[in-house]
This record gives C-alpha cells, sequence and structure tokens, in this order.
C-alpha cells in the first residue's frame, strides 16, 4: 500500500514535469492554427483553428528578409546542411585526432589533448572576429564551407572518443597487427564499428549543435540566400501566428534526427551488453 | 640450422627495467617449446619480441633463416593466442577466422575453404554465425585457437591461453592443444606460470626466472636433474622439501640425520631437496615426521608435518595407508634421490 502510495506521488511529480515542458508548446502549436485576429485580440489559444494549412504554407513559401530573397524552406534546407556538414565534419576530425592522440605514439600525447581540451573554455564567441576574418581572407564569407568549417572541431568530441580508444584493450590492437591489419586497416576495420554506438551518440549531439548556431551564421553570411533557421525565428517578418507556425516548424529537425538515429544508438547500446 | 633462434637477446624498457638478459635458445621445426616461469619474469616479453609486439634492443631473432628483428609483426607470419582471446568482438566467428587471410589478399573461396576446414578441426563449425560474446569460455579460447590454424603460420605463439579457464575445462583444452599441434605439427611456443601445464604440454621445457633462462630441456629431464634451487622449486607439485644442512668431506648433516658417501667435493652451507614422492616408509629411516596435516586426494595422501624445526614438509604416501594426525612416520629417502645445492648461489653440487 505505501509502495503504491509512493509510486503514485512520484508519477504525479513527474506528470507536472511534463505538463510544464508540454503546455507552453502546446500552446504555441493551437495558437499557431488561428487567425492573427483571433490571438491578438483572445490572447493565446488551448484549442486547435482551422487555419492550419493557410498559415504553415505562408510561411515556408513566403519570400522573407530584407530583400525578399529567402523562404522559409530555403532556410531549412540551409539549416540542414550546415547541421549536418557540422555533424559530419566535427565526427570524423574528432575520430582522426582521438585515434592519433591514442594509437600514434606521440611524445606529449596527453598534453596535446589537454591543450585540444581547453578549447573548450573558449567558446565561438570570444575567438569570434578572428575567425571572421580568417574566413574574410579566404573569400568564403556567403558559403556553406564558410558557414560549418570553423565551428567544426570539437573537442568535447575528441574527449569522448578518446576516453573510448583507451578502453579498447591493447591486445585487439596486437592481434590485428599480425592479422596484418595496417594503421588504416585498424581504424576503419575496428575502432569505426566498434564506436558506431558513440558515433551517432556524438551526430546527434553535433547536429543539434550546428541546427543551434545563431550568432556564427549570422556574421559570416551576409546574402540572405544563406539564412538558416535559427536566424530566421528573429528575422522573420509578419503576423504572430506566422512567427508561431515557424517556431513550431523549426523544432521538427532536431527531433527528427533524434527519432531517426536513436533506434541505432539504443540497439547499439544493447548489442554491445 | 634450426627453425627459430634466439641469439643473446636482450630487452631493457625505456624505463630501464631490464625484462630479458642475453638469452639465447633454438627452436626446433615442429617442436613445443614452453617458457615456464613465476609472473614478472621476463617469458611474455620473450614471446612478443618474437611475435614483433616488443622492440628487441639487443641480440638476433632468425626464423626460419631469415632475420627477422625488424620486420614488422604482419609480415612476420606468426600467429598469436593471447590470454584474454582478443577476439574481434564486432565480427561474428567466420570473420573472426576469415580477417587475417583477408588481409593477405587471399580470394573468397579459398578463404572459405580454410576457414571451414578450421572450424571442422575445431569443432567450432556449428557457431560460424555467432558473435564472440554469444560463446562460452571454452568456445572462445576454441575460435581463437582457430585464427591461428587458419593462417598457416610459420610458428604459433600461446600467451598463457589457458588462464582465464575452469580447472576442469584447462585441463581438457590443455590435451587439445597438445592433440592438435602434433596433428597440425606447426613449431610452437607456450607460455604459462603454471609448471602442470609446462610438464604436460612441452617437448622442451625453458624455465626463465628474472629474465634468464635457468634450465632448457625435456621436462622429464628437468624434473629429475633441476640444475638450480629456483628450477628444482618451480617444477614438480606438490613443491620440492628445502631443509638447510652442511656438506663436509662428503658427509650431509642436517638437522637430525645425516647421509654419507655423497658425490660431490663442495664443503659448506647447503640446502637438501627431496620430493615428497622420493620417500618411503620404513621402520628406522632417516626422517622421523610427525603428522599434522593430511590431505587425501584418493589415489594418494600429501603428508605435511614437522621434523624437528621445519614445518611443513610433505610426503606423499600412497592412497591406501591411513595416516592420523599425531602419527611419527618414520621415512627414507629413494636411492641417490636427493638433490643439494650450494646455499650462496643456488647451484647443485651433486
Amino acid at each position: 500500500m505505501t509502495r503504491l502510495i509512493t509510486s503514485g506521488f512520484s508519477h504525479f511529480i513527474l506528470f507536472i514535469g511534463i505538463l510544464i515542458m508540454i503546455v507552453p508548446v502546446w500552446m504555441i502549436f493551437a495558437s499557431s492554427t488561428h487567425t492573427g485576429l483571433i490571438i491578438n485580440t483572445q490572447g493565446l489559444q488551448m484549442f486547435l483553428g482551422d487555419s492550419f494549412y493557410e498559415n504553415y504554407l505562408r510561411v515556408l513559401l513566403y519570400k522573407g528578409g530584407f530583400f525578399k530573397e529567402i523562404t522559409a524552406l530555403k532556410m531549412f534546407l540551409n539549416s540542414f546542411i550546415m547541421a549536418t556538414g557540422v555533424a559530419i565534419l566535427s565526427v570524423i576530425t574528432s575520430l582522426m585526432a582521438a585515434y592519433a592522440l591514442v594509437y600514434f605514439r606521440t611524445k606529449y600525447a596527453t598534453l596535446l589533448f589537454w591543450m585540444i581540451f581547453v578549447t573548450i573554455l573558449v567558446p565561438l564567441e570570444l575567438r569570434i572576429f578572428p575567425t571572421y576574418s580568417v574566413m574574410a581572407e579566404l573569400n568564403l564569407v556567403n558559403s556553406y564551407f564558410g558557414l560549418i568549417v570553423p565551428i567544426s572541431a570539437s573537442a568535447i568530441a575528441t574527449l569522448f572518443f578518446r576516453q573510448f580508444y583507451k578502453t579498447v584493450p591493447d591486445e585487439l590492437l596486437e592481434s590485428a597487427k599480425l592479422d596484418g591489419a595496417n594503421t588504416w586497416r585498424f581504424f576503419i576495420d575496428f575502432l569505426l564499428p566498434l564506436s558506431k554506438t558513440m558515433i551517432v551518440a556524438m551526430l546527434i549531439f553535433m547536429f543539434v549543435f550546428g541546427y543551434n548556431q545563431y550568432l556564427w551564421p549570422l556574421l559570416v553570411t551576409s546574402s540572405e540566400q544563406y539564412w538558416t533557421v535559427v536566424m530566421g525565428l528573429k528575422m522573420m517578418s509578419g503576423s504572430i501566428v506566422h512567427r508561431f507556425a515557424f517556431v513550431m516548424m523549426s523544432m521538427v529537425p532536431p527531433i527528427l534526427i533524434i527519432i531517426v538515429l536513436q533506434k541505432h544508438f539504443i540497439k547499439g547500446v544493447f548489442q554491445d551488453k | 640450422m634450426s627453425f627459430l633462434d634466439l641469439k643473446n637477446v636482450t630487452k631493457i624498457y625505456p624505463n630501464g627495467t631490464k625484462a630479458v638478459h642475453e638469452t639465447s635458445l633454438s627452436i626446433n621445426e615442429g617442436e613445443f617449446m614452453v617458457f615456464v616461469g613465476p609472473s614478472g619474469c621476463g617469458k611474455s616479453t620473450l614471446l612478443r619480441m618474437v611475435a614483433g609486439l616488443e622492440d628487441i634492443t639487443e641480440g638476433h631473432i632468425n626464423l626460419d633463416g631469415k632475420l627477422i628483428n625488424e620486420v614488422d609483426p604482419s609480415e612476420r607470419d606468426v600467429a598469436m593466442v593471447f590470454q584474454n582471446y582478443a577476439l574481434y568482438p564486432h565480427m561474428n566467428v567466420y570473420n573472426n577466422l576469415a580477417y587475417g587471410l583477408k588481409n593477405r589478399g587471399i580470394d573468397k573461396e579459398t578463404i572459405e575453404q580454410k576457414v571451414n576446414d578450421a572450424a571442422k578441426l575445431l569443432q567450432i563449425s556449428d557457431f560460424l554465425q555467432r558473435k564472440p560474446s554469444m560463446l562460452s569460455g571454452g568456445q572462445r579460447q576454441r575460435v581463437a585457437m582457430g585464427r591461428a590454424i587458419v593462417r598457416n603460420p610459420k610458428i604459433f605463439l600461446f600467451d598463457e591461453p589457458l588462464s582465464n579457464l575452469d580447472a576442469k575445462l584447462r585441463i581438457q583444452m590443455r590435451l587439445e592443444i597438445k592433440k592438435l599441434q602434433q596433428k597440425v605439427g606447426v613449431t610452437s611456443i607456450f607460455v604459462t606460470h603454471d609448471q602442470v601445464e609446462a610438464m604436460t604440454l612441452a617437448d622442451r621445457l625453458a624455465v626463465i626466472n628474472d629474465g634468464i633462462i635457468e634450465q632448457l630441456g625435456t621436462p622429464i629431464e628437468i624434473y629429475n636433474n633441476p640444475k638450480s634451487l629456483f628450477v628444482a622449486g618451480f617444477i614438480g607439485s606438490p613443491q620440492m622439501n628445502f631443509l638447510d644442512a652442511n656438506l663436509n668431506n662428503k658427509t650431509l648433516s642436517a638437522e637430525n640425520f645425516e647421509i654419507k658417501n655423497i658425490e660431490s667435493d663442495y664443503n659448506g652451507e647447503v640446502t637438501l631437496g627431496i620430493r615428497p614422492e622420493h620417500l618411503i616408509e620404513t621402520e628406522n629411516g632417516l626422517i622421523n615426521l610427525k603428522v599434522e596435516l593430511v590431505e587425501q586426494l584418493g589415489s594418494d595422501n600429501l603428508v605435511y608435518g614437522q621434523i624437528k624445526n621445519i614445518k611443513d614438509f610433505c610426503y606423499r604416501s600412497p592412497g591406501n595407508q591411513t595416516i592420523k594426525k599425531g602419527d611419527t612416520l618414520s621415512l627414507n629417502i629413494e636411492e641417490n634421490k636427493y638433490y643439494i645445492f650450494d646455499k650462496s648461489t643456488g647451484k647443485r653440487v651433486n
């Protein structure tokens, strides 16, 4: 009986938590399906209205920005390219950096690693001007390359891969060596498949990181053609319902990525056990 | 010239530790050589130098007439079975076996043929599609051996491969390794700290202590004729009994008995070694053993007791005898079945 009460109580707490998370999102969604007039006169709505298609289609296809050059659809494409680019590139660089740090008998590998690691203390915002001037010198302003590359070296991901590699038993490397695997083959045939779970986790993490970037894309793009969703949230003009619709849509890609990749992620975790 | 030749091989680690001292050793083709010694004696280091996993500080290693000091492990054509098997966890058994062959650019049909043959030999054909995590300890052990066999290497290296198995399985696998090696006929080096394993597997045995080969020979030679105190204590189970004694003018005097007419010109303090199985019960024997503990093994009894001030003296008696705690046994040493060692150097003197 007491167990029932305690478990009932904890469920109650969890339920409250869920409400706190869900209700604001629901209110924005419900409100985004009404006309602007209703929101402006009656405030936020708790129930669905009947302007869903109208509002969302208009947001997706409306040419926004100062020069009316960009649609929300294009922003989604830009964001997707940028986030995917950041995710893939930073996973590749971190995998390789960690491999070199752990397996190449570099003399000061630990020191090198900590030097990489302290860059966590130096966020992009702090080095944004030098980074910008480098990009400007290289003529990479207003390009996907310029959007992606400067934020695609992740010390955190390097840390995770390094710690994982360190748990891989030495005998595996030795055995592979005797089986004729060279440095490159060991990386491809052993470390990559063994760190699959972690790669997926890092892909999710870095995708969301790339998707959420605001300041860097704002700085490095002057052409509206390269606007991303997060920039668009700020720049979008128009009725409040259209903004709500845009906010709702901006949440979809990260959630989709998590849903799609999580399957592999969880599968990986359980297979290893 | 022998198949594998080690000449003055020395290993000094970067921190200055000397793991192997100028070791020379020749192994013939098809021979089963066992390195045995306590942990940290350098036996694994020696093996790993043959494999190419450790650099050789000084000396030369020749395999099949070719100097292999600087040859990459992948090109030495050696196969190794590791203590923890080091199976590839993300590959199924088939791919575990096939991986080394694939890297050598062998065509698919040949690989399949070879893997299936090896699997049949080791009776692992039924789980070729399983991952290593789904196998039992003994099965993993077989896969690890299969991975070595399938490549048909010049030499097999075993680095304490049985120490992760339970006692019963260990004995079974020991037998199988020996049978397999005889069947395949590949030159093998087996590293172990277990002297029973060493005795049963070896064609020849190298007893290693502190980076030096103390004695090299067939198991029975080493058992019958240990050259040093260390070898005498290490080989044989239960351990040889050691007593402090004095040797003067061919007469050995221990705590409370004497042996005369000893074939040795050495004079001074010595250690007398007697194997528990080389004692016989007689009337008016040399040694009076006060029994403190009896371990009944069925086939025979291990009797532990005290001779004056010497504790835990062991005597192996036939299993049909009933000996109780508190009995006093009168024992003689079988003729010439005793070993006398210089107390300071540990060298055999008789």
